[in-house]
């Protein structure tokens, strides 16, 4: 029993070290867990699939680097299936770093689709301060919030842009979001107030928080939960990215810290009972 | 009068925004319409009002000799450095004070600013976030214990969604027949976030509401003055 008491007393410098090997070694080797494809991320893809060709969409860059790993995936797997079905995307951040985001996920992206054009396939707006009175302000006059793009170029002179004046003529909405403002924002005004389709892709902390959206009055229509959303995406439109590379080293690590939970309730339970043997 | 009439625009202006909600018509549209306007431009200002804040907060530990004041220093010089390389040679879409950046682009690959954002700025970023799963595996070593009915269930219901929440609950689960399929982790998961969670979240959520709701008629008619810098 004494021997089983060290189970609840290892070094936090093994567990760290075991998480980086658990961690690195799928990075360098690929393993290739079988991945199911979960309802919430299918009924994103059922969303964009089923929007009828030239339909102009609203992506927002709703998170900076220090999530980027998590959501850069999705944003380039959503713009990958956007630009496959020929839709027009224009993107708008309400992060400030939202606008690099979506620059680097386009230039990805783009790799692919070198006949797209800047301006008539896909814009990017840029930050707008504000958050949820952005979006309601977006709703109302659109033209007032984002006069320009992202460089400076009046919207007059970008054709993506002709006629939006409102939410009206955009077919959906699909916030990438790493907080506030982000996808709760755009589910209250967007799809709450004006009834556009909001479709969201988050970390996967905030998915609890943003489960009570997908519902049946579909206020989030789907949502592409974490690194194992964005893998289930890459799956979808069979384009296997950094998620699904990712996903392996994600599993690993859950299973280090799964087998150290096991470890201390091990450990636990005999110190217990050693205790429980000196009182009697 | 100093601290009254912050109130009376407070109230005219939340009143107004709410009654905006209900009565979206002339005059109380155009009018929200016109507040909302106001709110971007202020908050533009706010972000200049950040930055200031931040040299100024630096600039006072570094001089007070703060514990770890040194890392003042880093953080202040990183912020002048993004200032400047953001106002000579411009960022990816905007230009610099400085018109001859070719050379520089050429060598870097990209515009100064940019570089540092890419490669620097990004990838530490990153790295501070990632660093949240070693502590998040040596805390739930240490603090999921079956100790009680509680916490045993939240450490069940805690390793089910982690299993089912990567690609090992399929691998584990995937030989059980489809007849079964509510027994595969995945779905086991999904079970948990999607009725046992919700239902809990929905509860914080009501109640959350119902809180802004109250500060906000607190804030509006006044009763909540500490915005104002009082108690």
């Amino acid at each position: 029993m004494k021997t089983l008491n060290i189970l609840t007393k290892i070094d936090r410098r093994i567990i760290f070290l075991l998480i980086f090997f658990g961690v690195a070694v799928p990075l360098l080797v690929t393993i290739n867990f079988k991945l199911g494809v979960t309802k919430n991320v299918r009924k994103v893809y059922n969303m964009v699939e089923e929007t009828q060709e030239n339909s102009k969409v609203v992506i927002s860059y709703d998170y900076g680097p220090s999530t980027k790993p998590e959501i850069q995936p999705m944003a380039i797997a959503l713009l990958n299936h956007a630009f496959r079905k020929k839709l027009r995307v224009i993107c708008v951040a309400l992060w400030p770093m939202g606008v690099q985001m979506c620059n680097e996920a386009l230039e990805t992206t783009l790799q692919h689709f070198p006949d797209l054009k800047y301006g008539k396939d896909y814009v990017n707006l840029g930050y707008k301060t504000g958050g949820q009175v952005t979006i309601n302000h977006m709703a109302k006059n659109f033209r007032s919030t984002f006069p320009t793009d992202e460089g400076g170029t009046p919207i007059d002179e970008l054709p993506i842009l002709n006629g939006i004046n409102n939410f009206n003529k955009i077919a959906f909405i699909i916030g990438l979001s790493a907080g506030d403002p982000g996808i709760k924002q755009w589910v209250q005004v967007a799809h709450d107030s004006y009834g556009k389709p909001v479709a969201g892709g988050s970390t996967a902390v905030q998915v609890p928080f943003l489960l009570p959206y997908v519902n049946k009055q579909q206020q989030l229509t789907g949502l592409i939960g974490g690194l194992k959303g964005a893998a289930e995406y890459e799956k979808l439109i069979n384009l296997p990215g950094f998620a699904t590379k990712g996903m392996d080293a994600q599993s690993i690590a859950h299973l280090i810290i799964i087998l150290f939970i096991i470890i201390g309730n091990i450990g636990y339970f005999a110190s217990k009972k050693q205790k429980g043997k000196i009182k009697s | 009068m100093r601290r009254q009439f912050p109130l009376i625009i407070t109230f005219f202006i939340g009143t107004l925004i709410v009654i905006s909600e209900f009565i979206p018509h002339k005059p109380f549209g155009n009018l929200s319409d016109t507040f909302y306007g106001w709110f971007l431009i202020i908050s533009g200002f706010a972000i200049i009002l950040g930055q200031l804040n931040l040299f100024k907060v630096n600039l006072i530990k570094i001089s007070r000799k703060s514990p770890n004041w040194r890392y003042y220093i880093i953080a202040l010089v990183s912020f002048i450095i993004m200032v400047l390389f953001g106002l000579l040679w411009g960022t990816q879409k905007h230009p610099g004070l400085l018109t001859n950046t070719q050379p520089l682009i050429d060598f870097l690959g990209r515009k100064p600013f940019d570089y540092l954002f890419k490669y620097f700025f990004e990838n530490l970023s990153a790295t501070m976030f990632s660093l949240l799963a070693f502590f998040v595996a040596s805390a739930s070593y240490r603090a999921f214990r079956a100790r009680s009915p509680e916490s045993t269930l939240l450490l069940t219901s805690a390793v089910l969604v982690m299993l089912g929440r990567t690609t090992i609950g399929t691998w584990i689960t995937g030989w059980v027949p489809e007849s079964l399929t509510y027994l595969h982790l995945p779905n086991i998961a999904n079970f948990i976030m999607e009725y046992l969670n919700t239902a809990a979240q929905r509860a914080i959520m009501i109640c959350a509401g119902l809180g802004v709701v109250g500060s906000s008629l607190r804030i509006i008619l006044g009763i909540e003055r500490s915005y104002l810098g009082g108690k």
